[in-house]
């Protein structure tokens, strides 16, 4: 279970503020207003902003420790994968972030990488690889990384909508295997629709407790009334 | 937790280490220096004459330059012709030229032999001299116009084209643009470009020690070599290092208000489209601009190759020796600024703090004369300061190479650590394999630069080396100096032209490794 307390961080102009549990093996679509905070909240999880106040993945409290010692993934908006390595050598850093990766470690990329549907593609460059690919090299490194939590940064932005269905749905579908708890920014409550269980609004410097999906796109409140605009 | 402090700390503590270093050479030195100063003799009429001679030339060279690149660099912005590029690119080369070698290339064309004084004596006329004053102000502005023509034409340049649309459509003349749109810009350009400039001539020394020299011709730097090679006189060579100090300080202080442009950017392959400049005269003025500054630049450049081409194949053996051992020098220093470079680069991009990489860069009003004159006095009761000329060299090489390292490292780091910075860090990347795979490859264009640039300052430094080194262990530049003393023309135009071939031979190669395949 992920705990939110009195979570709060002050960007001068503006603040975010945030008291929810997320419970273990969710999936979350977060949604608001562009610039509402959906990113800053994520970034909070994951340990890029500093903010005071509780984060705890059950009883193990997060706050102060490094981005990656805390039991979570990320998959950013952008820049997921360094252009100067191998589709293998970028999904080989989940595993060991100085990339010295034995016989048995790289035989675990190589399964990662065909469970994402990339058999063979490993050698490729980013350059090389279409932006599906990309996204999909992306996942197979989170899945590698075997974090409890992972959180997604509105990471298929850049893809057209079937292609985004199609990797929403192997999203699902990795989360469900390995029974990791997600949280996902999106602008698209299609998407929510899609993958989510339930939903965190984000607005007026609030992100609210989730919702159960079905629920909130039934009876929006009036902040997701003004964001969908009905 | 505690790796991420620990890898704060490292990033940090290598990086002060680094500065720490920086500072000890560049102020260090300038301890041991006033420590001796102390027993010195007064500051005697030479020395006055030294002081002024400095402030003069480095005044009318900044200005000469200054003035000149206002109409070529106007010309360069508003004319498309073809080797437009070439030229563009040309104006960068002197920046990495070995002053010797440029030395030289004056000399075979305003030289009491050279191209100029044989057209005179053709049509009756005395034959000009090139040494002395007039001299030094003369390869100070070879030097620095093309500097400065770059920086005037990226301000021309930065003038966004609608306002020259906007302006045409409004039916604005040539004098009316300068009046609204050029002039404003200038007023902005020239006062840093004038300053780089001034600092750079401040402490030029090998162009003194070529060109200069006497009463009415030396800098203070000179006056201090003369003072240590010569006499002997430690405490005198100090005294002149602390006036040396003192004044590249107080222009430091006043540049530091004063916007230092850059004279790297891109994106200077392009002109303006102009409605107002295409009467005939406008166009033939321009090009006449043009013609006058390329053959300003390329004549004596040329000339090295004329001259020194039939003296290649009977070059003296120590010419290679020279060679081989300037490479050394040279390979050493490129290793030594990026080990300063980085951690200082790191740090300064970690801490979010200008102040850091500002502190780095500091060594652009350090004069290399003064930080050797401070080794020398330091390391002379501890041991013989001329066995350790070579490492000596090196290391001043580096830090002379700094603040052009930092300023391409600086930026290209920050706009890394912004793009992946992130995602290196939620994958646990710190320390070594940070440097080893995210660093150092994204960095690849910008180290190459650095690495070039500091090879090819390095291999045609004439500073420290001057000061340090015995009779049997020359560099290459110093070699081709004493070539020159010696009145060995033909050799010193053999060896200049290996020098410079070599200077840009290894500017290119290490450039060009930062870019081929460079993922992009």
């Amino acid at each position: 279970m992920l705990t939110l307390e009195n979570l709060h961080v002050d960007l001068g102009e503006f603040t975010l503020d945030a008291t929810l549990t997320v419970g273990t093996g969710r999936k979350v679509a977060i949604l608001g207003p562009s610039g509402a905070g959906k990113s800053t909240l994520l970034a909070a999880i994951a340990g890029f902003q500093p903010a005071t106040g509780r984060i705890a993945w059950n009883d193990d409290s997060l706050a102060g420790r490094a981005p990656a010692d805390r039991p979570i993934t990320t998959i950013f908006q952008d820049n997921n994968l360094f252009p100067h390595l191998t589709a293998a050598q970028n999904v080989g850093l989940g595993l060991r972030p100085d990339l010295r990766l034995t016989k048995a470690d790289e035989t675990q990329v190589e399964e990662a990488l065909a469970r994402v549907g990339l058999d063979g593609l490993g050698p490729r460059k980013p350059a090389r690889l279409s932006g599906g690919q990309a996204a999909r090299v992306a996942l197979a490194r989170a899945l590698l990384r075997h974090k409890p939590v992972m959180l997604l940064d509105e990471p298929f932005g850049a893809l057209g909508p079937a292609l985004r269905d199609e990797m929403l749905g192997l999203v699902r579908d990795l989360a469900d295997e390995t029974g990791a708890t997600l949280l996902m920014v999106s602008h698209e409550p299609e998407d929510a629709r899609t993958i989510a269980d339930e939903v965190i609004l984000v607005a007026d410097g609030r992100a609210h407790a989730p919702v159960p999906t079905a629920e909130i796109f039934a009876n929006p409140p009036e902040a997701l009334r003004d964001y969908l605009g009905r | 937790m505690a790796r991420g402090v620990l890898a704060v700390t490292r990033t940090t503590g290598a990086g002060a280490a680094a500065l720490a270093l920086v500072l000890l050479l560049a102020f260090g030195t300038l301890i041991a220096v006033a420590l001796r100063a102390e027993g010195a003799g007064a500051f005697g009429v030479a020395d006055w004459a030294a002081l002024r001679f400095t402030v003069v030339q480095a005044t009318l060279s900044a200005a000469l330059s200054v003035a000149l690149a206002v109409p070529v660099g106007r010309a360069l912005a508003r004319r498309q012709f073809r080797g437009r590029a070439a030229l563009v690119m040309l104006l960068g080369a002197p920046f990495i030229l070995p002053v010797i070698v440029a030395v030289f290339g004056l000399i075979s064309v305003f030289g009491r032999s050279g191209l100029v004084s044989q057209a005179l004596l053709a049509f009756g006329f005395e034959p000009i001299s090139i040494y002395g004053f007039h001299g030094v102000v003369l390869a100070h502005v070879f030097f620095n116009l093309p500097l400065a023509t770059r920086l005037v034409l990226q301000g021309w340049l930065a003038i966004p084209a609608e306002r020259f649309r906007l302006a045409a459509s409004l039916g604005f003349t040539s004098h009316d643009i300068a009046q609204q749109l050029e002039r404003p810009m200038l007023r902005e350009v020239l006062p840093g470009a004038f300053l780089v400039i001034f600092l750079l001539c401040l402490t030029s020394f090998a162009v003194a020690l070529a060109l200069g020299g006497g009463p009415r011709a030396t800098t203070i730097e000179l006056a201090i070599y003369q003072a240590f090679r010569l006499d002997f006189d430690l405490g005198k060579a100090a005294l002149l290092a602390l006036v040396q100090f003192a004044l590249g300080a107080a222009v430091a202080l006043v540049a530091l208000r004063v916007a230092l442009p850059s004279g790297f950017g891109a994106g200077l392959d392009r002109a303006v489209t102009r409605w107002d400049a295409n009467t005939p005269a406008l166009r033939a003025l321009d090009a006449m601009l043009i013609t006058l500054a390329t053959l300003f630049l390329v004549l004596p450049l040329a000339m090295i190759a004329v001259d020194g081409l039939p003296a290649l194949a009977t070059l003296p053996s120590s010419v290679f020796t020279a060679t081989a051992r300037s490479v050394g020098v040279a390979l050493v220093s490129v290793l030594l600024t990026l080990a300063l470079a980085l951690p200082i680069a790191a740090w300064s991009v970690k801490a979010a703090s200008k102040l850091i990489d500002g502190i780095g860069s500091l060594t652009i009003a350090a004069s290399p004369l003064v930080i050797g004159t401070g080794l020398f006095i330091i390391l002379f009761p501890v041991t013989d300061p001329f066995a350790l000329a070579l490492p000596v060299t090196a290391l001043v090489n580096a830090l002379m190479s700094l603040p052009f390292a930092l300023r391409a490292l600086v930026p290209a780091l920050g706009q890394v650590e912004a793009d992946y910075g992130r995602l290196a860090g939620s994958l646990g990347m710190t320390g070594m394999a940070r440097l080893r795979l995210l660093w150092l490859p994204r960095l690849r264009r910008p180290l190459g630069f650095t690495m070039g640039l500091s090879a090819a300052l390095s291999m045609g430094d004439l500073g420290v080396i001057a000061l340090f080194a015995s009779p049997d262990t020359p560099t290459l530049p110093l070699q081709i100096y004493r070539l020159l003393s010696a009145y060995r023309m033909d050799d010193a135009a053999g060896a200049a032209l290996v020098l410079l071939a070599i200077s840009l031979a290894l500017f290119w190669a290490f450039d060009r490794g930062g870019r081929v395949n460079a993922d992009a």
